[in-house]
């Protein structure tokens, strides 16, 4: 196990590692002309190319049943294209489902590593794990009460999970720590806040005013969730950087 | 309509071209598409990998062949690009790991339903409960790990429950090999089925050896070594029932029929145009390579193709959900094991049966598909929705942090 994650010790990535030969083929590179003229602007016009010919991600589903649910649904879904409200919804309940899992996962980190001064508590993680559940069955409700499926994966539900599919890469892997790992909340909490933002400003652009007001209190405590992870990180790389003795530096022996 | 594979010529070899944009090409939706489309996507680049496995180790055993065999399989190859870069970039590994178990489920049950030997169907559906139960062990994976429902993928053709458990799917090498159909004797229909299924087994073992090592999360690697192993038993079980004295052309000659029919059945179910055009083009190439293989097997062997041949194809696979015999099977086949090449049910096995022993030993250290799926039943939207159902409604007084 391994607490501290700036240890110095061998790493070959660097010219500096080897200078005799990184000179040499650095000069090799230099001599030998390129096949093709142009830069790495050709590989943009490539996917322009492509663009033009794609038809997206994919949709948003058409609201479950329109006719089964309560007439206020057909009223909540105001607006000129409701379905981007749902596509923002859906984005939003998969980021908070996943991450909640991403807190099971520092619940789990801090179970082996431990904490440090100011760095996180039980409580504390266990705190946001809750509010993050508690914010995806919100989207859950608010989805249901609009119509639309809760399960489905809308485009930019697909999109926010291409983007962060490193977060439960990092938390997953036995070889982070529990700062490292913080690493990835910070992100993820970062995008919680930004997105609920925009989020309440949609949904009070389109007169969904309850909904907003209850979004809100999501948002509230997301800028909680952002204070708390970034003190953490905060403390946590502060304490390795002062560590005075060199076995705490972990400077080999 | 039946196809007449001797009438159908299809496209000339020397007509099969492709370019690198005609190669890649736009991917069908994760989102918007049939998973059926995704079965047949991950199904179809099982059958032309397989078409150039074989291939490589029929040049390999015979140089008289190689002209003819590097010919073939460079089109195959270029095949089989088209198809595996239809699968989406935003389908991760373990969400098409997902697809290739949805596949192992649906086509073997068709293949079981269809399969005219009750031998050859009894093994299909001893290795479908087993995929069955894989799909379940991923599922878990995928909700735990991503906080992703499984279903978003399966959509709601195939059941996500335990089936014959992983964990107690591990046998010695010697329990995986079944007895092959005589080529002499069988229907055409039970060889093209062997080497269909053989293909896509080979292609999800590679699969899996290939993306395993991608995860971080340590259960997750084990997961993936733990189904790749029951993936190499399924290529040994399935390759076992090809007649090994059939000749090489006799083999190539009945690939080609296989990888004409496989293509079309795609075209028989598909929906998504744009994907229907390929399964009709490589029909065309297949029948076309069929044809060039005809030629050279009556030219070589001095015989009537028509003497392995079917005259028309057999009906597609079908392509739809076999929620139905897939139950049934678990119902009643659950508790089966092997004794060699005969099924008998495991509570016969004495307890230092070589499979036995085998299993024990590898399950040692702990099961993964056991620790990965623990008290896991699948729920709509995962079974985090479950548990905020648990915790109570948001609204309800409760407040929203
Ligand atoms: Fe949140
Ligand atoms: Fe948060
Ligand atoms: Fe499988
Ligand atoms: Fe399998
Ligand atoms: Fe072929």
């Amino acid at each position: 196990m391994k607490k501290t994650t700036s240890d110095m010790g061998p790493n070959r990535t660097g010219i500096a590692m080897s200078p005799i030969d990184s000179a040499d083929i650095f000069q090799a590179a230099q001599k030998r002309a390129p096949t093709s003229p142009g830069d790495g602007s050709l590989l943009l016009e490539v996917r322009k190319q492509y663009a033009l010919e794609s038809g997206g991600v994919g949709h948003v589903p058409p609201p479950a049943n329109l006719k089964g649910v309560a007439k206020t649904a057909v009223e909540l879904l105001k607006g000129a294209k409701p379905t981007v409200f749902l596509d923002k919804l859906g984005e939003r309940l998969a980021f908070e489902r996943s991450g909640s899992r991403l807190y099971e996962g520092a619940l789990a980190k801090l179970d082996v590593h431990g904490s440090w001064e100011d760095g996180p508590t039980q409580e504390g993680l266990e705190r946001i794990l809750n509010d993050e559940l508690s914010h995806f069955a919100l989207l859950s409700e608010s989805l249901t009460k609009l119509g639309a499926d809760p399960t489905a994966v809308t485009p930019c539900a697909d999109l926010v999970g291409v983007m962060s599919m490193g977060l439960p890469a990092v938390l997953a892997d036995p070889r982070t720590n529990l700062r490292q790992s913080l690493e990835a909340l910070l992100v993820a909490e970062l995008t919680d806040n930004a997105s609920w933002e925009l989020l309440i400003e949609l949904a009070r652009g389109l007169g969904h005013d309850t909904l907003a007001d209850r979004f809100q209190l999501a948002l509230d405590a997301e800028s909680e969730h952002l204070v708390l992870v970034r003190g953490w990180l905060a403390s946590g790389i502060t304490l390795e950087a002062r560590a005075a003795s060199p076995e705490e530096l972990g400077a080999p022996a | 309509m039946a196809l007449d594979i001797f009438q159908e010529k299809g496209v000339p070899l020397d007509r099969q071209v492709f370019t690198w944009k005609d190669l890649v090409r736009r991917p069908y939706s994760k989102l918007d598409d049939d998973a059926f489309t995704r079965v047949r996507v991950i199904y179809m680049n099982g059958i032309m990998a397989d078409a150039l496995r074989t291939k490589h180790m029929m040049a390999r055993i015979n140089g008289s062949l190689r002209e003819p065999l590097a010919r073939i399989r460079r089109v195959e190859h270029f095949e089989q690009t088209l198809i595996n870069w239809l699968n989406p970039p935003d389908q991760n590994p373990l969400e098409t790991t997902l697809g290739f178990e949805q596949v192992a489920i649906e086509v073997t049950a068709s293949v079981a339903l269809r399969e005219p030997d009750p031998y050859l169907a009894q093994t299909y559906r001893f290795g479908l409960l087993e995929d069955f139960d894989h799909l379940y062990r991923y599922s878990a994976l995928y909700d735990r790990l991503e906080g992703k429902d499984p279903n978003t993928i399966t959509q709601s053709y195939t059941d996500i429950i335990p089936g014959r458990a992983t964990s107690l799917e591990h046998r010695h090498p010697l329990d995986d090999l079944r007895r092959p159909y005589d080529k002499t004797t069988a229907h055409p229909l039970s060889k093209i089925h062997a080497i269909s299924i053989t293909a896509a087994e080979n292609q999800t073992h590679d699969y899996y050896m290939t993306v395993g090592p991608f995860f971080t999360d340590p259960a997750a690697r084990q997961l993936y070594a733990e189904i790749a192993a029951i993936e190499e038993q399924h290529v040994t079980q399935y390759e076992s029932l090809l007649d090994p004295s059939e000749t090489l052309l006799e083999k190539w000659l009945m690939h080609e029929a296989a990888e004409v029919y496989n293509f079309y059945s795609c075209l028989a179910y598909e929906g998504n145009p744009r994907i229907k055009e390929v399964w009709q083009r490589f029909l065309d190439y297949e029948l076309g390579q069929l044809h060039f293989v005809k030629d050279l097997f009556e030219r070589v062997e001095g015989r009537d193709a028509a003497s392995v041949l079917p005259r028309t194809l057999p009906e597609p696979v079908e392509y739809k959900q076999h929620r139905e015999f897939v139950r049934k099977t678990l119902n009643a086949e659950e508790d089966l094991a092997t004794n060699g090449p005969d099924f008998v049910p495991r509570a016969d096995l004495p307890a230092d049966h070589r499979s036995l022993v085998y299993r024990d030993q590898l399950n040692s250290e702990g099961s993964p598909s056991e620790t990965v799926a623990a008290g896991y039943q699948w729920t709509p939207g995962t079974e985090l929705a479950a548990r905020v159902q648990r915790m109570g409604s948001t609204s309800a007084g409760r407040k929203v942090h």
